[in-house]
């Protein structure tokens, strides 16, 4: 069963977004660095990137696979993982954790209420996986 | 579960591909291959027929012996590559991809002009279990009375495994020693589940169950071809660096003239391995670019777990394919450098 952290916000790509005052951060879900098996690269922009919600900001590559991963809210990055260069494992071991992908000055922070809670996305994943 | 030839195949198993990889690699790694086609051809024939539809010499065989080969087209390029076995001088067993069976099967039957041989597509009647790496040996020799040390390198006996009756090919898709086992398919769940606890499966140093994902990236930094990716009905033998399987002087076979010019007016575009230079993974299908112009494509490109290197086959334009050239992939628009280097990635120490 993959862990679904009750404090973070989920979207149905699969990310998650911890709030911190005005700032998100952002990482992929446990589910999601399952289904992709071993991460061996990590692609992030550069910080003063701007985004906006729904867009791609990089990738994530296991051995077998390229997946886009997108933004579930718009904003600039502040700051990337850039420990993720070396050790991008730490995508599979700890995604909720080490395994942040970036840190986003958001510039709407009311996308965050459209996103889905813990219980929600827990759902979303049973149904996918059915 | 991924669809594969019209099999429900398991990418990977739970350890995970890079696990899968290295343990075969150290230690021995169990693959069901089952999906791969069989074709039975028998008769006074059987030789003579195989030989004129495959461009290596079947008639080199001995009983007991088997041959990496392909099967061509008039025009020198690849229907699908396949394993001859020579069970008799009456009788032969091509193996072929699953992907390609039913297409093999058509071109194989459709070419029968008076020869006297009996074709049986027997895919359905066989499974095959691939058991691979250094600890291979040790583990089957504990489920049969085949003297295993016995059989050499692509050659085979009859015998039993776990008291069922197959075939023991010392062949394989991993670069490392082992073995093919082939038994009738009702057989195979048995078969799996024996090798698997006979190989102390689960400990750290046991056999590990692998998904297509490993069989992937171990061919791949064995320098070996896949169908559908390095070659195919567009690239000829000598393109694809299978020019050690054309054998030209063999007597007529399907290609043997449009290779035989190829080879005469030499090739423009070639098959060679790339390692990446710059941080950049590449993938099947990106573009190649050389001196700023789109100069090929990525065959198969992939992370090599063992060498830890991002590695791929391409082709490219012959008088860029030396080795130590530098290329750059354009990796979903971004230019990576790699350099071209020796193939195979990964050779076994012997």
């Amino acid at each position: 069963m993959a862990n679904v952290p009750e404090d973070l916000h989920y979207s149905k790509d699969h990310e998650w977004i911890r709030v911190d005052g005005n700032e998100a951060i952002i990482g992929i879900t446990d589910y999601a660095q399952n289904s992709l098996g071993d991460v061996v690269y990590v692609e992030l922009p550069k910080a003063g990137d701007k985004f906006s919600a729904s867009e791609s900001f990089g990738s994530v590559e296991s051995v077998k696979a390229v997946s886009e991963v997108f933004t579930p809210v718009s904003g600039a990055i502040t700051r990337i993982n850039e420990s993720l260069a070396d050790a991008p494992e730490a995508v599979n071991s700890d995604p909720y954790g080490d395994g942040w992908m970036i840190r986003v000055e958001m510039s709407n922070p009311r996308e965050v209420d459209s996103l889905l809670t813990a219980a929600e996305y827990e759902d979303f994943t049973k149904a996918e996986s059915e | 579960m991924v669809d594969f030839g019209g099999w429900d195949m398991p990418v990977q198993y739970p350890a995970g591909t890079i696990e899968e990889h290295l343990r075969t690699r150290t230690h021995a790694g169990l693959f069901d291959v089952s999906h791969m086609g069989e074709i039975d051809v028998r008769g006074s024939d059987a030789i003579a027929f195989v030989n004129r539809l495959t461009s290596n010499d079947v008639t080199k065989l001995v009983d007991g012996q088997a041959q990496y080969s392909a099967l061509t087209t008039p025009s020198g390029t690849v229907i699908d590559d396949l394993l001859v076995y020579r069970l008799a001088a009456d009788h032969l067993l091509l193996v072929v991809n699953a992907g390609t069976t039913d297409k093999d099967w058509e071109w194989i039957s459709s070419h029968h002009k008076g020869e006297s041989v009996d074709l049986r597509n027997a895919s359905a009647e066989y499974c095959q279990l691939a058991l691979q790496g250094p600890d291979a040996e040790s583990i089957l020799q504990k489920l049969t009375d085949v003297p295993l040390s016995e059989i050499k390198y692509y050659h085979f006996k009859p015998g039993t495994v776990d008291g069922v009756s197959g075939i023991i090919s010392r062949t394989g898709y991993t670069g490392e020693d082992g073995f093919e086992v082939y038994a009738p398919a009702d057989r195979a769940e048995q078969l799996w589940n024996k090798i698997l606890d006979t190989g102390d499966s689960g400990s750290p140093t046991g056999v590990i169950p692998c998904g297509l994902a490993a069989r992937n990236t171990l061919r791949l930094e064995a320098g070996m071809a896949l169908y559908g990716h390095e070659i195919d009905e567009t690239t000829t033998l000598l393109e694809a660096n299978l020019g050690w399987i054309c054998k030209l002087d063999k007597g007529d076979f399907n290609g043997r003239e449009a290779l035989a010019r190829q080879k005469e007016e030499g090739i423009k575009r070639k098959l060679v391995g790339f390692e990446m230079i710059e941080r950049g993974i590449a993938r099947d299908d990106q573009d190649v670019v050389i001196n700023d112009e789109k100069a090929g494509k990525v065959t198969s490109g992939s992370p090599a777990p063992f060498l830890k290197k991002n590695i791929g086959f391409a082709y490219v334009p012959v008088e860029c394919a030396s080795v130590g050239q530098e290329i750059r992939i354009d990796v979903r628009g971004r230019l990576v450098g790699a350099q071209i280097v020796k193939t195979p990635f990964y050779k076994r120490a012997k």
